[in-house]
């Protein structure tokens, strides 16, 4: 059908277009030039994902796209590239997100806009590059190759406290995933392979995955977050500039759950079996802490950030559920997520572009002079408490649904937790949106402009269409998801 | 014939010790630009010499009454080390003209002390090494302290040659004591004496401890680290670089040898010292690094810390360590090769580049050599996709292969702290803004540029083919 390598391109599009605007000597007539490649060769690569979606077969549960050369001749490490249903839409939010980001930064970002420009499209790269790995050592390699333009991002274009915020992002994740590296090579040393696929099932002995399971976790825990490993996540939201947050959440934090899905799943089914009491506790903690904790916040991004951790927690609880319910519900809620987070954090962006604050007892009464940007708002508030109809809702609803196969406390844990985020982001939009407008500052502020509305509204149709359609994203991912469960149950069926 | 006259042993450090001595007579006989004219002269030498020490890479056997020997691993140090030293007398001759170094005697005493070096790899014989040791030593002795009217110079010159000496003494006496108990010099028929022993007696314990705490000295491990941040502070920049990159390759090569050959027997012994050996540099190097604010003395400490990561490779003693010990040191001396390249050509007010802090705002006046210092950086952190993650990454497969988790868990976590003052460079460069008006100049040499860009290349380019430099470093004998 297509014999030419589609994966590759998607992957190394970005580097190529980075390379090209790094020969783009900057002033102010030629950062234009950059901006416009910069978004060009993201959306040329948005397209091309989207045919990965159109050719993808739903009745093949492995891996797809599949490209494998020998990389060192010493060890069995290759370059194995493919998608299956669990990352074909993780690199599609990646593929998406990014012309956004870039969009996003066109007018606030103006120092440096070559390097910006660099770092995004090289942290495309890495993204996608990433979730299509089917090379454990390849998986790493770009797994910690994402540290290097987002360590680059807080820290040059963020904001008071980005030294700060950008040591501890990138020290915390890398002491996370330097344990994860001694894991893949314990693997490596037991089994001579370094292949994803290969390893999928039970090929080590219970005390040995105890302590890969512990590895992988410390990894994927702090990228996810959990609790109480979130701390570096309200730090790096808030002193990031808005499109870094936006990829921050939408992809970054969705690393820690593929890689639950891929490795403490796939490849560690016993131990993870002994683990899930204390995922359960830790999932439930974060999710009813944080959002008490967000309901505490006065900064808007804040707020926003310790939502994502309470969200997040009802992936995990989803994925380790280890059931069709509750695994494609998480796959959902991290989709979802990605969408309606980076929407929310675009935003406070508008507003923030404007006013230059987040503080929230600033804002108020935003409806009458922004009209546009209230509903655009209302909707991402709304898919972000899980009203049905939207995205969020298909998530949560799936993951309780499968939560009451395993525990009904947790789906009290659960529940409520979905409560509280009706509760604070209701309480936030109120206080923002609604109400007279009592700041000076506000009189004069104006409304969502084209590129704005270009930004904001692709992102409102797709939070809907998940809402209403959710099958289009569960019917491919349906069968690579159950081979992951099979295998699983077939692990602890003794 | 013309074949078997390249497989002579030693004809490498012979034709370099000839010509060594003819570029002495050479720079002595020259009026203007002696200098200039001496240093290309010996980077034609060396270069003649890697082609010999090439086209010898197969052979493998000792002579000359077994003092000297001859395997791939040699021949592979050798070369490294032949590389390190062309490279860093390219890179420093712009530095020793400006900084009005003019003394020819400068590269015949880097030459000599590369002859020395190439000795102390191939040394097979408890004997040749000291003398080699020494001979390595005492040119860069004079070498540290060459620029006589500095004070800092002279007292990096002193004190290195008064702790080498010391070391140098306490590695004599462990000599003397291994002679006593096993009757032979010879690293082979120490080897024989010790495999008959069921455990080793006191005496032999404490002559292998004094050795390495020789070797230790050399290789600059923690607790024998002492004198490397003051000689690498006070030595002018571009002998720094040379002691950078050269001299620890040698001793790194030669602890390698001086452990699995005499002492192949006596594992659980050594691997004792060099396992607190490792750790304690790998932290120490970590944790001291932080606080420095001279540029050199923090890489002095992140070199330190790098030669705990190689004695892991050394407590693992398997043919995965010797292979993860070649790439290690091949990154190492690469890294170095590029960072120093660049710091000797940084100049601030007509000064050379001391403080990191005036990096400040490098990335807005020069961009790209920002982005070189910060991928070197990163790579020396650690960090994929470049050369150095390989480096640990071969370190922790043969650790692992070992079963030795304690030490690799240690080493990742120590790396983690490590990484953090890679960064704070990167964060200087990128993240601070320039207040004051010290502008950075950067200006940089043809021939520096070119190895620049060769090293860059490889640091950036080693994950798209790494097969070359694997496949050489696997199949290395010791």
């Amino acid at each position: 059908m297509i014999n030419w390598p589609l994966l590759s391109v998607i992957i190394f599009l970005p580097l190529i277009g980075s390379i090209i605007i790094l020969f783009i000597k900057e002033d102010d007539v030629t950062s234009n030039n950059i901006k416009w490649s910069a978004l060009l060769t993201s959306i040329g690569t948005f397209i091309l994902s989207l045919t990965l979606w159109f050719q993808f077969d739903y009745l093949n549960p492995s891996y797809q796209f599949e490209e494998k050369f020998r990389w060192f001749d010493d060890f069995n490490f290759y370059y194995h590239i493919g998608v299956d249903g669990v990352s074909l839409f993780m690199i599609l939010l990646s593929t998406f997100l990014t012309p956004i980001c870039i969009l996003a930064s066109w007018s606030n970002v103006k120092k440096r806009i070559k390097e910006y420009m660099l770092a995004f499209l090289f942290l495309e790269t890495v993204m996608i590059g990433m979730f299509a790995s089917v090379d454990i050592l390849l998986f790493y390699i770009f797994f910690e190759a994402v540290l290097i333009p987002m360590y680059l991002i807080i820290g040059i274009w963020g904001g008071q406290r980005r030294i700060y915020a950008s040591f501890k992002f990138f020290l915390y994740t890398l002491l996370g995933s330097v344990l994860m590296l001694i894991a893949i090579i314990v693997m490596y040393r037991n089994t001579e392979s370094m292949s994803i696929e290969a390893l999928q099932g039970n090929f080590f002995s219970f005390d040995t995955q105890i302590f890969l399971w512990l590895a992988f976790f410390a990894s994927f825990a702090v990228k996810i977050p959990m609790w109480p490993f979130h701390t570096w996540l309200p730090d790096a939201h808030v002193e990031a500039p808005t499109a870094g947050s936006v990829i921050l959440a939408g992809v970054l934090l969705k690393m820690g759950g593929y890689g639950f899905i891929r490795f403490s799943i796939g490849m560690l089914p016993e131990a993870t079996d002994y683990f899930i009491p204390l995922i359960m506790a830790l999932s439930i903690i974060a999710i009813i802490y944080t959002s008490l904790v967000a309901l505490a916040q006065t900064d808007i991004k804040k707020l926003i950030a310790y939502s994502s951790v309470a969200h997040m927690g009802i992936v995990t609880i989803g994925i380790f559920l280890v059931n069709q319910q509750g695994l494609e519900g998480a796959m959902m809620q991290m989709i979802s997520h990605g969408i309606v987070s980076a929407a929310l954090f675009l935003c406070v962006g508008v507003i923030y572009d404007r006013m230059h604050t987040r503080e929230i007892s600033f804002y108020g009464g935003l409806v009458k002079r922004m009209p546009l940007y209230a509903t655009v708002f209302m909707i991402f508030m709304l898919g972000s408490v899980g009203l049905p109809g939207t995205s969020g809702f298909v998530g949560e609803f799936l993951v309780i649904i499968g939560a009451f196969k395993f525990s009904s406390y947790v789906v009290i844990g659960a529940a409520f937790g979905i409560i509280l985020s009706a509760v604070y982001m209701l309480y936030l939009y109120k206080r923002i949106i609604f109400g007279e407008i009592t700041n000076v500052k506000l009189s004069e502020i104006i409304d969502i402009n084209t590129r704005e509305k270009l930004i904001l509204i692709p992102l409102a149709i797709s939070v809907i269409i998940m809402g209403v359609f959710p099958n289009i994203f569960l019917d491919p991912m349906r069968l690579s998801l159950e081979l992951i469960i099979t295998n699983y149950e077939l692990a602890n069926v003794r | 014939m013309l074949d078997s006259i390249f497989k002579v042993l030693l004809l490498p450090e012979i034709y370099l010790a000839i010509l060594s001595f003819v570029c002495l007579i050479f720079g002595l006989y020259i009026k203007k630009n002696a200098f200039r004219k001496t240093s290309n002269f010996a980077v034609l030498i060396l270069l003649t010499t890697a082609l010999l020490v090439y086209l010898d890479y197969e052979t493998d056997f000792a002579n000359y009454q077994n003092l000297f020997s001859n395997s791939s691993f040699i021949n592979f140090f050798k070369f490294l080390v032949l590389m390190g030293s062309i490279s860093s007398i390219l890179i420093s001759k712009e530095y020793f003209l400006s900084m009005k170094l003019k003394n020819f005697e400068i590269p015949i005493l880097l030459l000599f002390s590369t002859l020395g070096m190439m000795l102390m790899i191939s040394a097979n014989n408890l004997m040749s090494m000291y003398l080699a040791i020494e001979l390595q030593s005492l040119a860069l002795y004079v070498a540290a302290a060459i620029k006589r009217d500095s004070h800092s110079s002279a007292e990096s010159g002193v004190k290195y040659f008064i702790l080498g000496a010391l070391s140098s003494g306490i590695l004599l006496y462990g000599m003397s004591l291994v002679y006593g108990f096993t009757g032979s010099m010879d690293f082979n028929s120490i080897n024989m004496v010790i495999s008959n022993y069921d455990n080793l007696n006191l005496g032999l314990i404490f002559g292998l401890v004094f050795v390495l705490v020789g070797l230790a000295f050399k290789v600059s491990a923690v607790p024998f680290h002492m004198w490397t941040p003051d000689v690498y502070e006070g030595a002018p920049n571009s002998i720094t670089a040379f002691f950078a990159i050269v001299p620890k390759i040698a001793a790194v090569a030669l602890i390698y040898r001086f452990c699995l050959i005499p002492f192949e027997h006596s594992y659980s012994e050594w691997s004792q010292i060099i396992t607190f050996l490792s750790i304690a540099s790998m932290f120490l190097g970590g944790i001291a690094a932080i606080a420095q604010s001279n540029i050199k003395r923090l890489l002095a400490y992140s070199s330190i810390g790098h030669v705990g990561y190689i004695l892991i490779a050394l407590v693992a003693a398997n043919n995965d360590g010797i292979k993860a010990v070649s790439i290690y040191m091949f990154s190492y001396m690469i890294m170095n090769v590029a960072i120093f390249a660049i710091i000797l050509s940084i100049k601030i007010k007509n000064e050379y580049l001391v403080e990191i802090n005036d990096l400040r705002g490098l990335s807005r006046s020069n961009p790209i050599v920002s982005l070189s210092i910060a991928i070197i950086m990163l790579s020396m952190a650690g960090i994929p996709p470049f050369i150095g993650f390989f480096g640990k990454f071969y370190v922790f497969i043969a650790a692992i292969k070992q079963e030795l988790y304690v030490l690799s868990i240690l080493g990742v976590i120590a790396s983690v702290i490590s990484a953090f003052y890679y960064l704070k460079i990167i964060k200087v460069m990128f993240f601070d803004e320039n207040i004051e008006d010290k502008k950075p100049n950067f200006k940089i040499s043809f021939q520096s540029k070119i190895i620049l860009t060769i090293t860059l290349f490889l640091i950036v380019c080693f994950i798209f083919y790494p097969s070359i430099l694997v496949n050489i470093s696997a199949n290395l004998k010791i």
